[in-house]
């Protein structure tokens, strides 16, 4: 549990598109869980799973990854191995315990302000569902 | 190939718009659809449920909705009252929020929710088999509910063609014309006759404008009020089934066509639709 | 030892008034490395930037730390700050407590404060692991080239040429001019559209400065600021342009005639064509889809039986410098470039959406610019407003607003700009044509916000007597050879009923054909719309994020001429900028391989976008290694990296690492 009470989240965010995303949701005030801790990285395809992996063995409950959405990627292809590499790893994380639901990826542009508000309420609300890490049930 | 679905006839189709559901029947025979009837079905909810709270609005359509999940078809409605409640308390359905309180009301679990159908849907599919040539002009109305709001409809919103597109496969020429999904009056017939005349005439006036020699419908009350405020002259209101029916052959008897206000027999034969009755 | 300094950030309220910024200093002040931590109310204010010269100096800082807005706003300020106290600026680090912090939980001070905290510790984990970097220089290709011949990109053309810069103007139709030179007359002046823009065309063909390749494209690029490399493919225009006189023999002799895309198909023109008369270059090109001479070629390649078409070849016959030249192909030539400006501008939103109102199914219904057309003196009723059903001069004329604008069901959400103005244009000069016309204009709100605009459109009311309607339209119908408008007047609460001769639909402005495709090669993003996005909606809404890329007129949103020749000016501004510099100073943030832990699998060169890993032998062994000047510092390369041996700098494992570890302890 983060200190307000809800789910910890950490979001990997690609510098074009999402982290500025997440700005506009700043500049339009578009209010969103205070859970979640952004991580700025050149690209989604930046995001190594040992990124994530330790994310989680940090406490996290849900790890976004958002990058630029297909066909936008400021370096062309980055996303698409985000999506790849992510579509792997989810099954191995439920292998091991964790929810694959608890990583997520997102495409967000720079101007969706409100899609990534809406994506970091939507992810606590499915973390909330899930209940606290370990407790499969 | 025989295809099966299961069929919602309603209130209309057993009261004053038994040609539809006579037509339908005889048509859908004919053509190899098998229609069997929802067991023990309810009234859709029609227009008068949505007033009186969203609970009883979406457990009366799903009534109908759990009986062709539970007959493992689609279910098929030809009246567009019915088709549009059916469509849109499926879509609703589709939220677990809904789908727990209705299932509450109800006392029992709808299932897999079956896909929604209106005739038009199924006639569109089916290769045309005309045995007389319908050689007249044709206006297709829509009316309200077929196509709108969009979520519920099938074809566009302000200028659909479905029903153009199946007249002209089996034979007849449809007209084109700008009032398709104008308001006949609906539901207003008893509180607002003078408006619903209005309404209705002007749908008509313009349908003969555009050269058409008869009006083609696929929903009970657009057949009612069209029927009822016919204007200057009398341009006859057919089911779409009726007049596919004449292409099949059926007689005016069997697509009991008598049952129109306006009598479209002797526009029928002189167009020589009809040879016999 | 690292001696970190943390500063922070009030921004005035936007900040403290959510977050407490005392409790941040004291909870931050006892961090391992925090050796120094000062708050301000604006710290990118000069008294700000001061404070942290002045603490880098006086306390040795050897990190700094800046608790504020977003690092995309302000992270070179404050680099600029540090290095101009002497510290590399790369040991610079921002933790983002407005646009992720206060901005968007304004309604828990307490949860927004715990959080700043912690990304104030996030900052301080991270940045003992940020080393210094020093940029590489990258030498400067002045020259820029310019995408889209319209407006915009003609003024951007223009004003670089001025400055004493050489310009490659690239349009992909026959001739630069783009949708102004559609235009019958511009607002509010009612200056006539041609005369005061071909001009500017004349010139941007006669500057020695301007190299223009119109019927050409931009078909890839590669590099980066100060040298793009720039494949442009000119297509065949089987005429010699050399030869060609211009004469025009050609296409008034040609038999072929289709429809003109320029007069948007309410006009002819041969096939071999250039597109109206003030066109620039004044040489034609052969249509190869509709010439008989192609044609019979195609069938005699094909060798199929039957009729042979007409050799015809009139053109060639009658030409009197002999420039036809059928045999010519396509050619691709690459160029390198310095800068580049984007000025692909708008075309208009297809109205058929829109069954209701009939276009393409009535004539007489027609759109804005399909009028401007029928209102020019070179348009195909050489200004004469007729109806396209039968020839007869419109008495009635009903516009319809927002077609496609400001609805988001069918259309777009955004205002297309433009619309409410040329709407009282067109009304005003309907009446100077005619004065029986009478004009209604069915509007939802008359926005009229630019200099001179209001009072235009008093006069399209006032003078030209256009009646304005607030509300929208429901139906446009045939009846009695007019065309029945039905609508509501919102402000009376009734329907109205027009029966007009000629509709006219303000059709939505959308971005260019293709400009989705110019945007992806070049490496700048667009938005839901498909118009370009600019690097800040405010305060840089030229540049882009890919350094050196500019944008010009309506490819970022719609604008109206002035504001496109703004744009196209701005956009100049900023390559003359760049071009004016021998070399620039590039981003050292490019990844790096450690020789000793690669194992020379390859997998980086296989996920690089930009090609610019190659290998290299280092002591017998065969290891990856990075060009800089191609690396943009993605780091694909390091997430697919097993040993670990090969990082962004910038970006490392152990930079991300330390954040990661940082959090909730």
């Amino acid at each position: 549990m983060d200190m307000n009470g809800g789910p910890r989240i950490v979001g990997f965010l690609c510098n074009w598109c999402s982290y500025a995303g997440a700005d506009m949701a700043g500049t339009s005030r578009m209010s969103y869980p205070p859970n979640i801790r952004i991580i700025r990285v050149p690209c989604s395809g930046r995001v190594d799973p040992l990124l994530v992996v330790k994310s989680f063995q940090q406490g996290a409950d849900g790890v976004l990854v958002a990058g630029c959405h297909p066909g936008d990627c400021h370096y062309t292809e980055g996303n698409y191995y985000a999506r790849r590499r992510f579509a792997l790893l989810r099954p191995l994380l439920d292998f091991v315990g964790i929810e694959q639901e608890r990583l997520r990826l997102e495409w967000v542009s720079a101007s969706e302000g409100r899609k990534f508000s809406r994506a970091v309420a939507s992810f606590q609300e499915e973390l909330e569902r899930l209940g606290p890490r370990g407790h499969r049930g | 190939m025989t295809k099966q679905v299961a069929y919602f006839p309603g209130c209309a189709l057993e009261g004053s718009a038994r040609e539809y559901d006579v037509s339908t029947r005889r048509v859908f025979a004919a053509l190899g659809v098998e229609l069997l009837e929802v067991p023990d079905w309810v009234c859709c909810g029609a227009s008068s449920t949505h007033g009186r709270g969203q609970e009883v609005a979406l457990a009366l359509p799903a009534h109908a909705l759990r009986a062709a999940s539970q007959m493992g078809l689609p279910l098929m409605s030809p009246c567009a009252m019915c088709y549009s409640r059916f469509k849109l308390a499926s879509l609703e359905l589709a939220h677990p929020e809904a789908r727990a309180r209705t299932e509450a009301a109800l006392g029992q679990d709808i299932g897999e929710l079956p896909s929604v159908l209106h005739p038009l849907q199924v006639l569109d599919e089916i290769a045309p088999q005309a045995t007389v040539p319908l050689d007249i002009k044709v206006a297709s109305y829509y009316g309200c509910l077929l196509v709108r709001p969009p979520a519920a409809g099938f074809d566009d919103q302000e200028n659909p063609t479905i029903m153009d597109r199946i007249v002209a496969g089996w034979g007849a020429q449809p007209v084109s014309w700008a009032f398709k999904t104008e308001c006949c009056g609906a539901g207003m017939a008893l509180a607002r006759p003078d408006m619903v005349a209005r309404l209705s005439r002007r749908v008509l006036e313009q349908a003969r404008q555009a050269g058409a020699e008869v009006v083609v419908v696929a929903c009970p009350m657009c057949q009612a009020n069209l029927d009822l405020y016919t204007g200057e002259k009398d341009t006859p209101v057919l089911y779409i089934t009726q007049l596919i029916g004449l292409a099949l052959g059926l007689s005016p008897r069997e697509l009991m066509l008598g049952r129109h206000l306006i009598n479209p027999l002797p526009l029928l034969r002189a167009k020589g639709l009809v040879n016999h009755g | 030892m690292v001696k970190v300094g943390v500063f922070l950030c009030h921004c005035g309220r936007n900040i403290s008034e959510v977050v407490d910024v005392p409790r941040v200093a004291e909870a931050v002040r006892h961090l391992p490395g925090v050796t120094y931590v000062d708050e301000n109310k604006y710290m990118c204010s000069e008294p700000g930037q001061a404070a942290i010269r002045q603490a880098i100096t006086e306390h040795g800082l050897t990190r700094v730390v800046v608790a504020s807005c977003s690092p995309r706003m302000h992270e070179i300020t404050f680099r600029r700050a540090a290095a101009q106290a002497g510290l590399n600026p790369y040991l610079v680090e921002m933790a983002n407590l407005r646009e992720h912090c206060s901005w968007v939980h304004a309604d828990d001070h307490e949860a927004a404060t715990l959080k700043a905290i912690e990304l104030v510790k996030k900052a301080v984990a991270r940045i003992s692991y940020n080393e210094p970097l020093t940029p590489q220089p990258i030498p400067m290709t002045r020259r820029a080239l310019v995408i889209g011949g319209g407006i915009a990109g003609i003024q951007a053309a223009l004003d670089i040429a001025a400055a004493g810069h050489q310009v490659t103007l690239v349009e992909r139709e026959s001739t630069i001019g783009g949708r102004m030179a559609q235009l019958d007359k511009t607002f509010p002046t009612l200056d006539c559209s041609s005369c005061i823009l071909t001009p500017k065309m004349v010139e941007v063909a006669q500057n020695p400065n301007i190299e223009l390749l119109t019927y050409s494209e931009v078909e890839s690029v590669s590099g980066f600021v100060g040298s793009f490399e720039v494949q442009i493919r000119k297509r065949a225009t089987l005429v010699d342009h050399v030869k060609c006189t211009g004469c025009g023999i050609c296409w008034e002799k040609c038999p072929e005639k289709v429809p003109s895309e320029f007069d948007l198909a309410r006009g002819k023109r041969s096939s071999i064509y250039i597109p109206f008369p003030q066109a620039v270059p004044v040489k034609p090109v052969v249509d190869q889809v509709h010439c008989r001479y192609i044609k019979y070629q195609e069938f005699e390649a094909s060798g199929a039986e039957g009729k042979k078409p007409p050799q015809c070849r009139i053109c060639e016959k009658l030409c009197p410098p002999q420039a036809l030249a059928w045999d010519q192909e396509d050619e691709a030539v690459t160029e390198k470039f310095g800068a580049i400006v984007v000025a692909t501008g708008y075309d208009p939103f297809d109205p058929t959406v829109y069954g209701e109102f009939g276009y393409g199914q009535y004539p007489d219904v027609i759109t804005g610019l399909e009028l401007e057309r029928l209102l020019s003196a070179s348009g195909p009723t050489e200004g004469h407003v007729l109806r396209p059903s039968d020839g007869t001069p419109p008495k009635t004329v009903v516009f319809l607003s927002c077609i496609g604008s400001r609805d988001e069901e069918r259309g777009k959400a955004y205002c297309s700009q433009i619309c409410c103005m040329y709407m009282a244009k067109h009304a005003i000069v309907l009446k100077e044509h005619d004065p029986e016309v009478q004009s209604y204009i069915f509007y939802i709100d008359n926005r009229a916000v630019g200099k001179g605009y209001e009072e235009f459109s008093r006069r399209a009311q006032e003078d030209a007597g256009a009646v304005y309607l607030r509300g929208r339209v429901a139906k446009v119908f045939p009846q009695d050879g007019k065309l029945v408008v039905m609508g509501e007047d919102s402000l009376i609460g009734r329907q109205v009923e027009i029966a007009a001769d000629m509709v006219v639909l303000a059709a939505a402005v959308v971005p260019s054909r293709g400009a989705d495709e110019v945007a992806r090669m070049l490496n700048i993003s667009y938005d839901s719309d498909h118009f370009l996005v600019e690097a800040h909606p405010k305060l840089r809404p030229v540049e882009t994020h890919t350094d050196g890329v500019f944008l010009a007129g309506a490819c970022v949103s719609p604008c109206d001429v002035p504001q496109s020749v703004s744009r196209g000016s701005a956009a100049a501004a900023k390559t003359l900028a760049l071009l004016s510099k021998e070399t620039l100073v590039g981003e050292p943030t490019t990844a790096v391989v450690d020789a000793l832990r690669c194992s020379g699998c390859q997998l980086c060169l296989e996920v690089c976008p930009f090609n610019a890993i190659s290998t290299q032998v280092v002591a017998g062994r065969t290891v990856a290694s990075v060009n800089e000047g191609l690396c943009k510092g993605c780091g694909l390369c390091s997430a697919v990296c097993r040993p670990a041996a090969i990082g962004v700098k910038g970006s490392t494992h152990k930079q991300l690492l330390a954040e990661v570890a940082s959090l909730w302890t």
